[in-house]
């Protein structure tokens, strides 16, 4: 670990990791929340325009990314606002036609895919000290709002119509969400990719809820979440020598995936068992050759029958009396 | 009643969606601790009204205003608390209080935490709604009617002077239907007042001072609730319209 660490560019790559780890998940958890999960998919793909601009232009590829990224946001976000059908179909091309672009413009500059693939998966060797400056101040420009006006831009996120009830200017805030949102994806293209960034926005959003109860809890978890997968990942792929984006999503699927059975353990300890009323005794049936054992842990629901507990077995319900079961 | 200040006026409101006429001239008002109930079948219109009359839907024509200021320039929004249907929100996720304290937001500014005052409200209104030992759970493992009572007391916690509810009865079992009215006649008695949409007039009919009754987007009846008894009450009202309309003489003109 700290032979990683003596060399300056993975200094500054695992420092644009952390960052990245965590404003993803911090302003995807109001996307998620939204609805809007692959949003962060298609702002990537209108980066990808400014960074072939960059390319052709001979400008530093960050700063032009940012500028028409947040344009395409602002952009989407209308189209969104004017609500049409056709707002679906606006989309797609607007993101098509990012991409296109993006590759015609470095091929037409005479760098070819090649050059931008390292935009599109990350590349750790590229980061250069100027970059990590200028991620630094974004990263505080979209820390800030995304913590500091969470329960407005929560309550905007969840319940539109009530926040504008409330008095907030919803539009102006639903512009800043995607701005924030393209400022981001611009940001991670140099740690996850342009292609990728969008996981890192999503998943730890979706494996925080698992793990955790409640929207500020799950906007916390998913940025430890994604420090963890984002630092991990980038070092990770110094070792394995691949691209950083593709190991950061795949760790990041694999918490999702462990997140599952942890909220299955969780939502059944939290699970109270429903009441029943006592009724009058009506017979004694005992249930033929029950070899089951039935408790805790058996998976049947249990159901608190006036002084004991039945389980729930195949439409009727079994009471353990003596050395075997009686039908309620 | 009628000395009370006017806290909602509504004149000559015309809402068009899609290019079809919604709402047609729509002319009434809500005096302070008055209780209003906005009746009528499916597709009257009564929903698309209080979402106008609130801002979220665009008027065609007509003017709306709240506590004496028009709506374009109103921003004392802390005075009114609105319960949607219960289906628009997308709060899964949410815990019921983080859902509840959304309602402090008109008292709160940018940036600066919530004030003790902000958390008591929140405290009171969720215990209101007999609902302050669910306030750590997800309000998706509640039942229909108790996630109602959680958007009411969303409303509650702005502590508002109007209270505005869009169908709270719809798909609450009658039990329920009588916590609300509980609820509601508690508001009242606090001087709040109430414009409630209903389907039917079911439980919250005896709270209700005045019904406004929407037919095709216009009022058909503006009186007390017995008036419409036999054509809206019985459920009957798809068919007793017609009859309904000779009644009230000049109030509809087709």
């Amino acid at each position: 670990m700290t032979e990683i660490l003596s060399y300056p560019f993975m200094q500054r790559a695992l420092l644009a990791a952390l960052l990245t780890g965590l404003i993803a998940p911090a302003i995807g958890t109001y996307i998620v929340q939204r609805r809007l999960s692959l949003l962060g998919d298609g702002l990537g793909h209108v980066a990808i325009a400014g960074v072939g601009l960059a390319l052709l232009t001979g400008q530093a590829p960050i700063p032009v990314a940012v500028v028409v990224c947040v344009a395409g946001a602002i952009v989407v976000e209308v189209l969104r606002q004017r609500g049409k059908a056709t707002g679906d179909v606006g989309l797609a091309i607007l993101f098509y036609g990012g991409l296109a672009a993006g590759v015609l413009m470095s091929g037409i500059a005479g760098a070819g895919t090649g050059a931008l693939s390292q935009y599109l998966f990350g590349s750790l060797t590229t980061v250069t000290s100027g970059d990590l400056r200028l991620v630094g101040i974004l990263a505080v420009v979209v820390l800030v709002p995304t913590l500091g006006l969470a329960p407005q831009l929560f309550a905007v996120c969840s319940d539109e119509e009530f926040a504008r009830t409330q008095g907030l200017p919803v539009r102006f805030y639903n512009v800043a969400i995607v701005v924030l949102a393209a400022v981001t994806v611009t940001l991670a293209m140099r740690t996850v990719g342009l292609l990728l960034v969008s996981a890192l926005m999503v998943v730890p959003v979706a494996a925080a809820q698992n793990l955790v109860r409640g929207f500020y809890a799950a906007l916390a978890c998913a940025m430890v979440v994604g420090v963890l997968v984002a630092v991990g990942g980038a070092a990770g792929s110094f070792y394995a020598d691949t691209a950083p984006g593709a190991l950061i999503v795949v760790l990041a699927i694999g918490v999702f995936a462990l997140s599952w059975p942890v909220s299955a353990v969780l939502g059944r300890r939290r699970r109270v068992a429903p009441v029943l009323p006592d009724s009058p005794a009506t017979g004694h049936v005992v249930t033929e050759g029950h070899p089951h054992q039935h408790g805790d842990r058996c998976g049947h629901q249990p159901v608190r029958h006036g002084d004991h507990t039945d389980f729930l077995h195949e439409g009727h319900r079994h009471a353990l009396h003596a050395d075997h079961y009686d039908e309620h | 009643m009628t000395a009370a200040p006017v806290v909602l006026a509504a004149d000559d409101v015309t809402v068009e969606l899609g290019g079809l006429p919604v709402l047609r001239g729509i002319t009434f008002s809500v005096h302070a601790g008055e209780a209003v109930a906005l009746l009528g079948g499916n597709g009257s219109g009564k929903s698309t009204l209080v979402r106008s009359l609130l801002g979220l839907v665009p008027r065609q024509r007509g003017t709306v205003e709240l506590f004496g200021r028009p709506l374009a320039g109103f921003g004392d929004w802390a005075r009114i608390g609105y319960v949607p249907q219960r289906s628009t929100a997308s709060l899964s996720g949410a815990k019921v209080r983080e859902v509840v304290a959304a309602g402090r937001l008109a008292h709160r500014r940018p940036f600066l935490p919530p004030r003790p005052a902000d958390r008591a409200a929140v405290t009171r209104a969720l215990e209101a709604v007999g609902m302050a030992d669910r306030a750590g759970d997800r309000l998706s493992v509640l039942s229909g009617g108790q996630q109602q009572r959680v958007l009411i007391a969303r409303a509650l916690a702005g502590e508002p002077e109007l209270l505005v509810l869009d169908e709270p009865t719809a798909g609450v079992d009658l039990a329920h239907q009588e916590v609300l009215a509980t609820l509601l006649r508690d508001s009242l008695r606090a001087g709040t007042a109430v414009m409630v949409v209903l389907h039917e007039a079911g439980a919250l009919g005896p709270l209700v001072d005045r019904a406004v009754l929407l037919s095709e987007g216009r009022i058909a009846h503006d009186g007390p609730l017995g008036d419409l008894a036999g054509t809206f009450e019985t459920g009957g009202h798809e068919h007793g319209h017609d009859h309904h309309h000779r009644l009230l003489d000049g109030t509809v003109e087709r």
